[in-house]
């Protein structure tokens, strides 16, 4: 024992070579130079958003609808409450679409359909979002005749569903095969399990998906071009044109008035404080659930 | 109050590859029967074709007639029926991780549209306690994850849990393998006293566990049940020459 512990010592006080010392602060300031790397160009873009944009915010800006070209003054509150209802939408029918068929292609899907629709839903990851838009205003606009807040939520309700699937099918083979044996084995039916404990099991990682894919669409502007079009007024019927804070903001920074280029700047800035703040508001609400659970 | 197991003619498949063949058992009620044989050797997979597990395996499929008491596993019962009323614990604890230790033990009954809370209450305080796990979680068991005990813990866990459906047979498949000794020591006294209530049948490496806990011993060789008979005849005086090298650890 006395002589293994003293040659532990002798090996513990050897000196590093300059060498491994040299190698080892080149690859640790390689790992932090590239972490700076990835974290500087999002410093970057909200540094200078709040920079350009945080002038323009204020009480009007976040409580009254826009005023007419060339007359100073309005905001974007119709298209901030236009984004989150078109968002809204486009959850209801994404989510449980995405998440549904997740399930199909780990649970069931070992199976050529299932490489179908693994290969479809990859495929739909790579559309360009204005042929979403494209596809939309085939479907709901051209079917109704009109634009709609219900055309916007289709369009990026298509965005989010394979993120949404692939992630959940992900999320569930993650959930080792043991855990739903014991299910089985105390008699619970093949759908129960799949329910109440593959997918309670894999929840946290589910909702990062369908966090990711929200966060994903809430800044489409190409889908909503001639799916909600944008509207000046409030509007809460699903079946109207309706606003939205990045149509907004592209319709404003391409105008030719200084007033709305500075409010253009404000909404992108809002555009990406209200989906930071959605996407933690969903994290803690789940992880107490998770817990209350 | 436990029941007999009769196995006739049971075969078993995975894909085209055989697994058993011709396999034919009488496991005796309230009793421990404890299955041998090397790696490989169909020892696992018999016992999941007593609950239908067998089958939730992709291409896998068995033939042959299993009774447990009054009920014809392969006939007319549907495999959840079956399951309900055998419990099994397998190789490696495996709760249900975002369960708390009082819910991993309700969830059979829960899952299966039970909701009297008091009944619960009781039923999973009388499992935990039949699991020798009681006093030691009974603080903690709505707070803390069934996931945070420690392996041995864990593993009278799950059997606390397969023990709260009121099964009628356990079938333990390996329980101590992933066990320190101390921790196979408490389960293998458990399976002294749960065979007053269950008949038990119990996979297992470790020839002096099957020695130590089991009354009947059937010793497993590729695909074939080779003998069967009481555990003290199997590692005393076994009619088989094969048996007797396995026991003596000439192979294996």
């Amino acid at each position: 024992m006395a002589s293994s512990t003293a040659l532990t010592n002798d090996f513990a006080a050897a000196p590093i070579s300059l060498r491994r010392r040299l190698m080892d602060w080149t690859a640790t300031g390689a790992a932090v130079a590239a972490v700076v790397l990835v974290l500087a160009p999002l410093g970057a873009i909200f540094g200078y958003l709040v920079y350009k944009g945080i002038g323009a915010v204020n009480w009007n800006f976040l409580t009254q609808i826009p005023k007419p070209p060339g007359e100073v003054g309005g905001g974007m509150a119709n298209a901030i409450a236009g984004s989150a209802y078109i968002l809204m939408i486009a959850s209801v029918i994404g989510v449980p679409i995405g998440i549904g068929a997740g399930i199909y292609l780990a649970e069931y899907g070992r199976n050529r359909f299932g490489d179908v629709i693994r290969f479809t839903a990859d495929v739909l990851n790579g559309v360009p979002s204005i042929v979403i838009g494209i596809v939309a205003y085939g479907i709901v606009v051209l079917r109704q005749g009109h634009f709609s807040a219900l055309a916007g939520g289709v369009a990026l309700a298509i965005m989010m569903i394979p993120t949404i699937t692939r992630a959940t099918e992900e999320m569930l083979l993650l959930v080792p095969n043991v855990v739903r044996e014991a299910a089985y084995g105390l008699g619970v039916s093949r759908w129960r399990t799949t329910l109440s404990i593959t997918l309670r099991t894999a929840t946290s990682g589910v909702i990062t998906g369908v966090m990711l894919a929200f966060a994903r669409v809430a800044g489409e502007t190409a889908p909503l071009l001639f799916t909600a079009f944008g509207n000046t007024y409030w509007n809460w019927k699903i079946n109207e044109p309706t606003a939205a804070l990045s149509l907004q903001v592209f319709t404003y920074a391409t105008s030719p008035y200084d007033d709305w280029h500075r409010q253009a700047w404000a909404g992108a800035l809002m555009l990406i404080v209200l989906i930071v703040l959605s996407v933690t508001a969903v994290r803690i609400a789940a992880g107490r659930g998770m817990k209350g659970g | 109050m436990g029941v007999g197991i009769q196995v006739d003619k049971l075969n078993a498949w995975f894909g085209k590859t055989q697994a058993l063949q011709e396999i034919n058992m009488t496991v005796a009620a309230n009793h421990a029967t404890a299955v041998i044989g090397p790696s490989g050797c169909g020892k696992s997979t018999f016992v999941r074709c007593l609950n239908r597990m067998h089958e939730t395996i992709p291409e896998a499929r068995a033939t042959g007639r299993v009774r447990i008491g009054d009920m014809d596993v392969y006939n007319g019962s549907s495999a959840t029926h079956i399951r309900r009323r055998i419990g099994m614990v397998f190789q490696k604890p495996n709760p249900f991780p975002t369960m708390s230790i009082y819910d991993n033990v309700a969830a059979g009954l829960k899952l299966n549209g039970f909701r009297d809370r008091k009944r619960l209450d009781e039923i999973v305080e009388r499992s935990l306690t039949y699991a020798a796990l009681f006093t030691e979680v009974k603080d903690t068991m709505h707070k803390k994850s069934g996931a945070s005990l420690s392996g041995g813990q864990q593993q009278r866990l799950c059997i606390a849990r397969a023990l709260a459906v009121e099964p009628q047979v356990l079938l333990m498949d390996e329980p101590c393998s992933a066990l320190d000794p101390i921790s196979t020591g408490k389960i293998e006294e458990l399976i002294f006293q749960l065979k007053e209530r269950f008949t038990i049948v119990i996979v297992t490496h470790n020839m002096q566990q099957a020695s130590r806990v089991a009354e009947f011993t059937g010793f497993f060789l590729l695909g074939k049940l080779i003998e069967f008979d009481k555990t003290e005849k199997i590692f005393t005086n076994p009619s088989d020459k094969r048996t007797e090298d396995y026991i003596t650890g000439r192979f294996g």
